[in-house]
């Protein structure tokens, strides 16, 4: 026998993974947001980012933006066992429809004095961040775009007494007049 | 139509709205208002069990065999905790279940109240949906759907939890509706152009192969019917998962037997060699496909599954059909019939040729022995002797399920209630209760082994309350026999606790159950004492004492494809006889 002792074939294949958007929407009910995460935990999917909030208060529900990675058969299955959820009515996946909006908005807190401070506001400018809150020590700036345009302000921050931040995760939406 | 009454009541009247006879359950603090109204009415009979994951399993014995919804109640906390074995193996299987549970009142939930526990959120990976009632007057759409929800697309558990109070609270009381759901409203016909795509497929096949599985029988007995016609329409070979034994008959010339694991050589061969595959109903589980990058590596799949997401879980196919088994059947006879598809008759005969060389290697073949009883040989008799009788199987896990899955045989589906997808030992006692509950006059036999069989025997006594005559026929070799096995092929024959000893005396405990005990140990006794169980009319157990060393074959080792299979006659009766020493029993 090949196998040592197991019932189970042990070996596991490293495969190319994607990152893909997918936007879902659900009834906005109770444990409907624990539904669509132990889905991904029990079934080992990653979650990146996770979006939610009710956008149609009428019809009560909810859309869900979620940003995960796996292999392609992966990213395939999560689409359809997010669609087997009896509150799920949609799920899109967005990278494979292709050019959606994504935008995230973050709050960054940064503290510091002299030339620090008015190289960190003039970089806020350079990025179109709002200044939310100040003292003659700190800025909070707010800052709305891609995933990577935040990434880059933050890392530009870091050495300019970047303090803390909070970011809202991933909102996406796809282009052109059509509803998912 | 809508009438006031309490939610307690709802229950009862949403019950008998769904056409329910019989729930299965045991009473507790947090259900007695449903109890209550139990006791004042006649429509609905309810079967206590003595266990929670009793009920459950029960109640999947009785959907499995009749096609309905199977209903449980239980109470809060406990009740519901030990509920959910029965309700994984049911979404593992995707039997219909819709599960009432008791909850703590509403005011007191969140506070680690007495015998609360967050059933929604236990059960949640383990339902296929489920329900916190907080409204009373949502109670009954609520019940409705779920049992809409339990029984449509693939089926599964559904839970209800419904707080004390909500029992009591009065509401309106509202009764079926055609209304669709907002959401859920899964696709039962499958794609035109796919099934066009299917037959010039198949038609062109030279060595096709149906592989089936158990959606065929969820779908109903019109499934069961229609791959009937399919197959004999096309004169393809078929074979089928556990799940799906009955769906076609065994007696049938094309019949392969069963695949996977401990499937047949031909059945195995022909999955590895075909260039066609039509998936029915069935999920590439890794029991059948072994390992996956050698599995059936020169086919083209076709699969028809009512579960999007089954489809290209473990194995990429190449012709996805999203549809109920029996619609798609329909369309794809419909369209063979119409195309009369001129099929290579040439290769289809070399093809039968190849199949009928793996058939004569015999790979079921054992070795009988005069002085002890072959499991095997056991569940040949037992197959012999009931014919003429109207037969339901149930079984417990390991090795007795895949003997009997080997040498029973089965031409009906409905008939064979096993737990393939979790594997729960312990299944087959209680399901033989809802069984027989549902099928009073017919002949119930769980075959068993005596390890499986001691998780849930307290259900003895639900057997014995009810006058429910089920046969309790155990292949008892000492051993968790399958676990035995794998640590002879895999773990250097060190019996690491898979040895019992202490085990009761079965027949000792049939009469303590006022049930009637039956010993078989030697192959003459057998024929009288299986006439025997059959002939009495009250629960049997039978203590049937076999071969403690007897291994099941053939068999795919794990990580292994399947035309590479380890046969009984492989392995020698010296190894067998070295497999378990004197010095090795004593040392479990």
């Amino acid at each position: 026998m090949t196998q040592p002792g197991s019932a189970y074939p042990l070996e596991k294949k490293e495969q190319r993974s994607e990152t893909h958007t997918m936007s879902v929407l659900v009834d906005n009910e109770p444990g409907v947001l624990a539904r669509v995460i132990g889905l991904f935990s029990g079934r080992g999917y990653n979650i990146e980012s996770l979006t939610v909030s009710e956008t149609e208060h009428e019809a009560h529900l909810s859309r869900i933006t979620i940003v995960t990675s796996g292999p392609p058969m992966v990213i395939e299955q999560i689409q359809h066992q997010l669609e087997r959820l009896v509150p799920v009515h949609s799920v899109i996946d967005l990278t494979v429809k292709g050019n959606a909006i994504e935008r995230e908005l973050a709050l960054v807190k940064v503290a510091g004095t002299g030339e620090k401070r008015v190289e960190a506001l003039r970089l806020a400018e350079a990025f179109r961040a709002k200044i939310i809150d100040t003292s003659l020590e700190h800025f909070v700036f707010e800052i709305t775009g891609k995933q990577s345009k935040i990434e880059q302000f933050l890392a530009l921050m870091q050495p300019l007494g970047l303090v803390e931040v909070s970011r809202t995760g991933l909102a996406a939406i796809s282009r052109g007049p059509e509803r998912m | 139509m809508s009438r006031a009454m309490t939610g307690a009541q709802m229950v009862l009247e949403a019950l008998a709205d769904q056409g329910v006879e019989h729930i299965f359950g045991y009473p507790g603090g947090a259900v007695l208002p449903i109890y209550d109204e139990l006791f004042q009415q006649d429509r609905i009979k309810h079967i206590l069990v003595r266990h929670e994951q009793g009920a459950v399993h029960a109640a999947e014995g009785y959907a499995r065999s009749t096609g309905k919804v199977g209903c449980v109640l239980v109470t809060s906390g406990p009740g519901a905790t030990n509920a959910v074995t029965g309700l994984t193996d049911a979404l593992m299987d995707s039997v219909p279940i819709v599960c009432i549970t008791g909850q703590v009142p509403t005011h007191l939930i969140g506070n680690d109240a007495f015998q609360e526990c967050d059933t929604v959120g236990i059960t949640r990976p383990c339902t296929k949906h489920n329900y916190l009632v907080k409204d009373v007057n949502a109670l009954p759409r609520i019940l409705h759907e779920a049992f809409y929800v339990a029984r449509t697309g693939r089926p599964g558990p559904v839970v209800v939890d419904i707080p004390k109070d909500i029992q009591f609270q009065k509401g309106e009381y509202t009764g079926l509706s055609n209304s669709q759901h907002k959401s859920y409203n899964p696709r039962t016909k499958g794609d035109e152009r796919a099934v066009q795509t299917a037959i010039e497929m198949m038609a062109k096949a030279k060595r096709p192969l149906f592989y089936t599985g158990g959606g065929v029988v969820n779908s109903g007995p019109e499934a069961s019917r229609l791959l009937r016609e399919l197959v004999r329409l096309t004169g393809f070979p078929i074979t089928s998962t556990l799940m799906g034994l009955g769906a076609y008959p065994a007696s049938d010339p094309q019949w392969l037997g069963m695949l996977g694991m401990h499937g047949t050589f031909e059945a195995n061969n022909a999955m590895h060699d075909c260039d066609v595959m039509i998936c029915i109903g069935a999920r590439f589980d890794d029991r059948i496909t072994g390992r996956i990058d050698a599995f059936s590596p020169g086919s083209k799949k076709i699969h028809v599954d009512i579960d999007r997401s089954s489809i290209n879980k473990n194995v990429r196919v190449d012709l996805p059909i999203v549809g109920d088994c029996a619609h798609v059947l329909q369309q794809m006879i419909d369209a063979w019939n119409a195309k009369k598809p001129k099929v290579d008759k040439l290769a289809l005969k070399s093809w039968w040729t190849e199949i009928d060389k793996w058939r004569a290697r015999n790979c079921l073949h054992y070795r009988k022995r005069d002085d002890v009883i072959m499991p095997q040989y056991a569940i040949e008799r037992l197959y012999a002797l009931t014919r003429g009788h109207d037969v339901y199987i149930t079984t417990e896990v390991g090795q007795h399920q895949m003997w009997a899955a080997q040498f029973f045989k089965f031409e009906e589906p409905n008939r064979w209630m096993t737990s393939g997808g979790l594997g729960t030992m312990g299944y087959g006692l209680p399901s033989a209760v809802g069984v027989q509950v549902a099928h009073p006059d017919s002949l119930v036999i769980d075959i068993a082994g005596e390890a499986s069989v001691l998780m849930t025997m307290q259900e003895m006594s639900t057997a014995a309350q009810y006058d429910l005559p089920i046969k309790i026929f155990i292949l008892n070799n000492e051993y968790m026999g399958m676990v035995r096995q794998w640590q002879e092929l895999l773990h250097g024959g060190r019996y690491s606790h898979s040895y019992t000893a202490a085990l009761p005396d079965f027949v000792k405990l049939a009469e303590a159950y006022q049930a009637v005990g039956i010993r078989a140990e030697k192959p003459s006794e057998l024929d009288d004492a299986i006439r025997e169980m059959i002939a009495v009319k009250r629960p049997v157990i039978f203590d049937c004492r076999v071969d403690k060393h007897a291994n099941c074959f053939p068999m795919i080792p794990s990580g292994e494809a399947h035309n590479n299979m380890l046969m009984g006659d492989d392995v020698s009766e010296e190894d067998l006889e070295k497999a378990i020493t004197e010095e090795g029993k004593v040392m479990v």
